[in-house]
């Protein structure tokens, strides 16, 4: 037999792209996190609510509805603050003004810097729920000991799908003194 | 596949200076040490998952908090589950890829035979460092293989960084191990070896080899973020900072689904191999094999979110993952009548590869049917986060991936230690282990239909029964594989001569060489003829 060997392959170019694939699909997996945001924006999924105010526009109150909107509130992770809704419900007519408040006191004997983080559940109605004015728009940072009434302006679009007539806005207080702290 | 043998039985290279001892091992460039590295370190690893699941199982024989703490039950399933995917499982078929691809395809050695020895020297690192962190104050991941955000950021233990770097290694082994096999497969094939005309196993793994190169790197991204979230106050998952916790899961299981296939079509390739040689028929459907396995490589990259149905997600998301779940059913479905047929009317020999290939074939299509129920949006939600899915994902890498790598050593220990291995040791350890795993796994689908949750050290008294048969099968299939070890070192140190074909029915260029297998094989590259 003959120990002619087939001319030597250049492994080399098929590892650059091989190597290509695998440095993009690294990029891919960061560039998810944008992504993930713009589609939660487009479809309105998740219970994610705008994070800036809007305007107010004016398109008519839809009296023929009345919506229930709900608002619970937790403290992730223990922060020793009183956190609540001074009101637990209230109904609404779709497009209607509303202006409801919270009230928190920072029960700890040093300032800390609340920040409070909205969800709406059911989750496709989040698109639907727009605040005007919002204190989570702010970071809170509280005296120890200090209170606080804080407000939120909120209406319920005409557009909200027909067959939601409860929604739920649930807002989640965390601890952000930390990360100011290590900014 | 006719061929010539050649002189490939006697190809022993003088001019190689052969270091012995350990650094025969440590400085390996040949194919055939690293997938032997590769296979004993599966072994162990294999054996220190199944230790941690012993703990876990004698821990769950009785109600109640017997053994351990619940904090350190929570390091034991967590390091068990990394431990069998990334340390058994997966460095396993990587093993089998380097001892037989090369063989397979006629080619003298793995394209980047430096790279190799690399890929395989980090994983102990790795699980070094994994394991390591059992011995530190924090102790081990406690937060489930799954390591969901923010159980591994804001309540993490203090182990994230030691468990983020260990998966980096792994990552990176994975990574450089895909590389090395697809540029093996599409550069060094023997003349004449087309595509299609590759064994099966080439060509699972060469589709497996796609899918870690493209997931591998979004675990690695995802663990990134995992880090810096933890310990330099980015805020990818954080929602105090604006990050999503669910978003977690999205990417992780981005991963995480095609890492399930990363486990399983390798295990196809294997038990395709050996069904038609004991059959002594043509494997039914070749290209169909190629086809379903690629479009279940496909089909698993828009089918993630099926892990996520409780998390609130809207209808039209619940159904379009729940369609294209269904849908692997099909190429899969396709692959377990192609084994039946290759099977029907074939003059079949029960030999311990095809009794172990039968078993994956019965038990893997119970995994797969339950897999099905668990597709199903409405019945997840009873299901999510249950003992079924324990009992579901168990049957299809216990009885599915770790029966096929089973029949696989058994069906080329022949050709790799010269010896045939002990027949009657061998039976033991397949009646052992096919009864014990059934006692282990399938109470686990009562159990999980009937409400216990998983990853949780207590449970109700109603359970109490089937959890104390669970134990003693999981203690009975544990040992079993005691026996498993007995017949490899047996088989390595001595036994029956095995003729370079021990078995009639098998086909491929691997049969062509002698047993055991020459340190060097195919340096002339053997001429593939059309049949």
């Amino acid at each position: 037999m003959t120990s002619e060997t087939p001319a030597p392959v250049n492994h080399k170019a098929t590892v650059k792209k091989l190597m290509l694939v695998v440095v993009s699909m690294f990029g891919f997996g960061f560039a998810l996190v944008p992504l993930y945001d713009v589609f939660c924006d487009i479809t309105g999924l998740n219970g994610k609510t705008n994070d800036e105010a809007v305007e107010y526009t004016a398109d008519g109150i839809d009296t023929s509805r009345t919506v229930t909107v709900q608002f619970i509130t937790h403290n992730a992770k223990q922060i020793p603050w009183k956190f609540k809704p001074l009101v637990q419900h209230i109904k609404v007519h779709p497009g209607e003004q509303k202006v409801v408040k919270f009230y928190a006191k920072n029960q700890a004997s040093e300032p800390i810097v609340g920040q409070a983080v909205p969800s709406v559940s059911p989750g496709i109605a989040a698109g639907y729920f727009q605040k005007i004015e919002c204190f989570c728009f702010e970071r809170q940072p509280l005296q120890a000991n200090e209170e606080v009434e804080m407000a939120l302006q909120f209406y319920v679009d005409v557009e909200l799908p027909k067959d939601i007539s409860t929604l739920t806005l649930s807002y989640t207080l965390y601890d952000i003194s930390e990360k100011i702290a290590s900014l | 596949m006719t061929t010539d043998t050649l002189e490939n039985t006697e190809h022993h290279d003088e001019h190689h200076d052969q270091p012995t001892g350990i650094k025969r091992w440590l400085f390996t460039t040949n194919h055939k040490d690293i997938g032997t590295l590769y296979l004993w370190f599966s072994f162990i690893m294999l054996l220190i998952g199944g230790a941690l699941a012993m703990v876990i199982r004698a821990e769950l024989f009785q109600p109640g908090l017997q053994i351990v703490e619940p904090d350190f039950f929570n390091q034991l399933t967590t390091t068990h589950g990394l431990i069998m995917v990334f340390g058994a499982i997966m460095p396993a078929f990587t093993g089998f890829a380097n001892w037989m691809i090369p063989m397979m395809i006629g080619a003298p050695d793995m394209a980047l035979p430096r790279m190799n020895n690399w890929s395989f020297w980090i994983l102990p690192f790795a699980f070094g460092i994994l394991l390591s962190s059992f011995f530190m104050e924090s102790g081990a991941p406690n937060f489930g293989w799954t390591f969901y955000a923010p159980l591994s950021t804001t309540y993490s233990n203090g182990s994230t960084a030691f468990f983020v770097f260990a998966v980096h290694i792994m990552g990176i082994s994975s990574i450089m191990g895909a590389i090395n096999v697809i540029v093996t497969i599409m550069n060094m094939r023997a003349p004449g070896m087309t595509y299609m005309k590759m064994p099966l196993f080439v060509w699972t793994f060469f589709i497996t080899a796609y899918l870690l190169i493209a997931v591998m790197p979004v675990l690695a991204g995802v663990v990134t973020m995992l880090l810096t979230d933890t310990y330099f106050g980015t805020s990818f998952f954080d929602a105090a900072g604006g990050g999503d916790p669910v978003m977690f899961q999205h990417i992780f299981w981005f991963f995480g689904h095609p890492e399930v296939y990363i486990m399983i079509l390798p295990a196809f390739g294997i038990v395709s191999t050996i069904i038609p040689a004991f059959a002594r028929k043509k494997l039914f459907g070749y290209s169909s094999m190629v086809y379903a396995t690629a479009s279940i490589a496909l089909l698993s990259f828009i089918v993630w979110a099926h892990h996520m149905f409780t998390t609130g997600m809207p209808l039209f998301g619940e159904l379009f993952f729940m369609y294209c779940t269904m849908l692997i059913a099909v190429p899969t479905g396709v692959k377990v009548f192609n084994w039946v047929a290759t099977m029907w009317k074939g003059s079949l020999s029960f030999e311990i590869p095809m009794l172990f290939s039968i078993a994956f074939v019965i038990l893997f299509t119970i995994g797969g049917f339950s897999g099905l129920m668990l597709a199903l949006t409405p019945v997840d939600f009873q299901y999510h986060d249950t003992y079924f899915v324990v009992a579901h994902f168990h049957y299809v890498l216990v009885t599915g991936s770790l029966f096929s790598i089973f029949a696989g050593t058994y069906y080329w220990l022949p050709k790799w230690t010269g010896h045939m291995y002990n027949q009657s040791l061998a039976h033991w350890h397949f009646w052992c282990s096919v009864i014990s795993v059934n006692l282990l796994f399938f109470p686990m689908h009562f159990l999980g239909l009937a409400g216990m949750p998983r990853r949780i050290p207590d449970y109700a008294l109603q359970f109490a029964d089937f959890n104390k048969w669970v134990s003693i099968g999981g203690f009975a299939f544990g040992l079993s594989q005691l026996i498993f070890l007995a017949v490899v070192i047996k088989c390595i140190k001595g036994g029956e001569k095995a003729a370079d074909k021990p078995w009639d029915g098998a086909q491929g260029l691997e049969w062509t060489v002698a047993s055991p297998a020459p340190y060097h094989t195919f340096s002339t590259p053997p001429a593939i003829k059309d049949e």
